[in-house]
């Protein structure tokens, strides 16, 4: 038969959806979440910090930093700003040198 | 217009997270893979030197006690100094590993003013618990960097290092001016 029919079966994890996350780039993808989760419980734990649900008496400063909410901002940065680049770099030098 | 200082605790939580967040990021990926992009290379000793920056106008209002004022101008040197021999560290103009020494005198520099600044006794309030707390986190964690300095290529004195701002902004959310200790349950306070 032709080689140019009959090529190799694709490995299986080669193929596209398959993308193989070390522990490292997972780690890496929590941190966010997790510091966003971390904001959310306390908030609920402690929904007096959050001045937009207690109104009363509130100077500018307490719509500002609202300590709760700060976390979830920082979270947020993190994840959309510095962990996507991260893992694109992780996984750039692990198919460069997969020992590491 | 000026903030209460439980205010301007928590943002400086918020920056130590973030602080926290990027070194850990770096402990796990590792300083190569870190310092791959540039505007991250710099990000971390950029948000330091900003931040003692931020201090430094913290300073020039601490002009209701004098210890205050001092521990602050403390505090925003140290910075300061830190973020500057980081800069350099990246910019590849310092190389040797011995210029972690310089975080670790600004740490312990920190840990002694928070402790020195603080008049009260641990259990006075929740705010006087957490000085304290804070100053003997910052000269036991001190020892990390300093290890950094002795030993460069050990992980654990990195995450150490990185995990300290975590556990800073921990102790910096939790502070509130006039609150009992641990809250609801607690001794202290007013």
């Amino acid at each position: 038969m032709s080689s140019e029919i009959a090529t190799s079966i694709p490995r299986e994890d080669e193929r596209e959806g398959t993308v193989r996350r070390p522990w490292r780039a997972l780690a890496v993808q929590l941190l966010g979440p997790l510091t966003i989760l971390g904001g959310l419980v306390w908030a609920v734990a402690q929904p007096y910090r959050i001045v937009l649900l207690d109104r009363a008496g509130q100077g500018i400063y307490d719509y500002l930093f609202q300590a709760p909410l700060l976390v979830v901002l920082v979270g947020l940065a993190f994840t959309v700003l510095i962990a996507p680049g991260l893992v694109e770099d992780l996984e750039v030098e692990e198919q460069r040198d997969p020992t590491a | 217009m000026i903030p209460r200082p439980e205010t301007a605790h928590w943002f400086a939580a918020a920056v130590s997270l973030l602080i926290g967040l990027l070194l850990v990021s770096e402990a796990i990926v590792g300083t190569e893979v870190f310092r791959r992009r540039a505007w991250r290379a710099y990000l971390f000793p950029s948000v330091v030197v900003v931040s003692s920056v931020g201090l430094w106008v913290i300073t020039v209002f601490s002009t209701f006690s004098t210890m205050h004022l001092l521990a602050h101008a403390v505090w925003a040197q140290a910075a300061l100094v830190a973020g500057a021999v980081e800069l350099a560290i990246v910019r590849g103009k310092l190389r040797s590993p011995n210029w972690s020494l310089v975080p670790a005198f600004a740490l312990l520099a920190s840990g002694f003013a928070f402790l020195v600044h603080e008049p009260n006794t641990w259990l006075y309030s929740r705010s006087a618990f957490l000085h304290h707390a804070i100053g003997w986190m910052l000269v036991v964690v001190s020892i990390f960097p300093l290890l950094q300095a002795l030993r460069p290529r050990q992980v654990a004195w990195r995450a150490g290092f990185a995990l300290t701002f975590v556990l800073l902004a921990v102790l910096l959310f939790a502070d509130r001016d006039a609150a009992p200790i641990f809250g609801r349950f607690g001794a202290g306070g007013p």
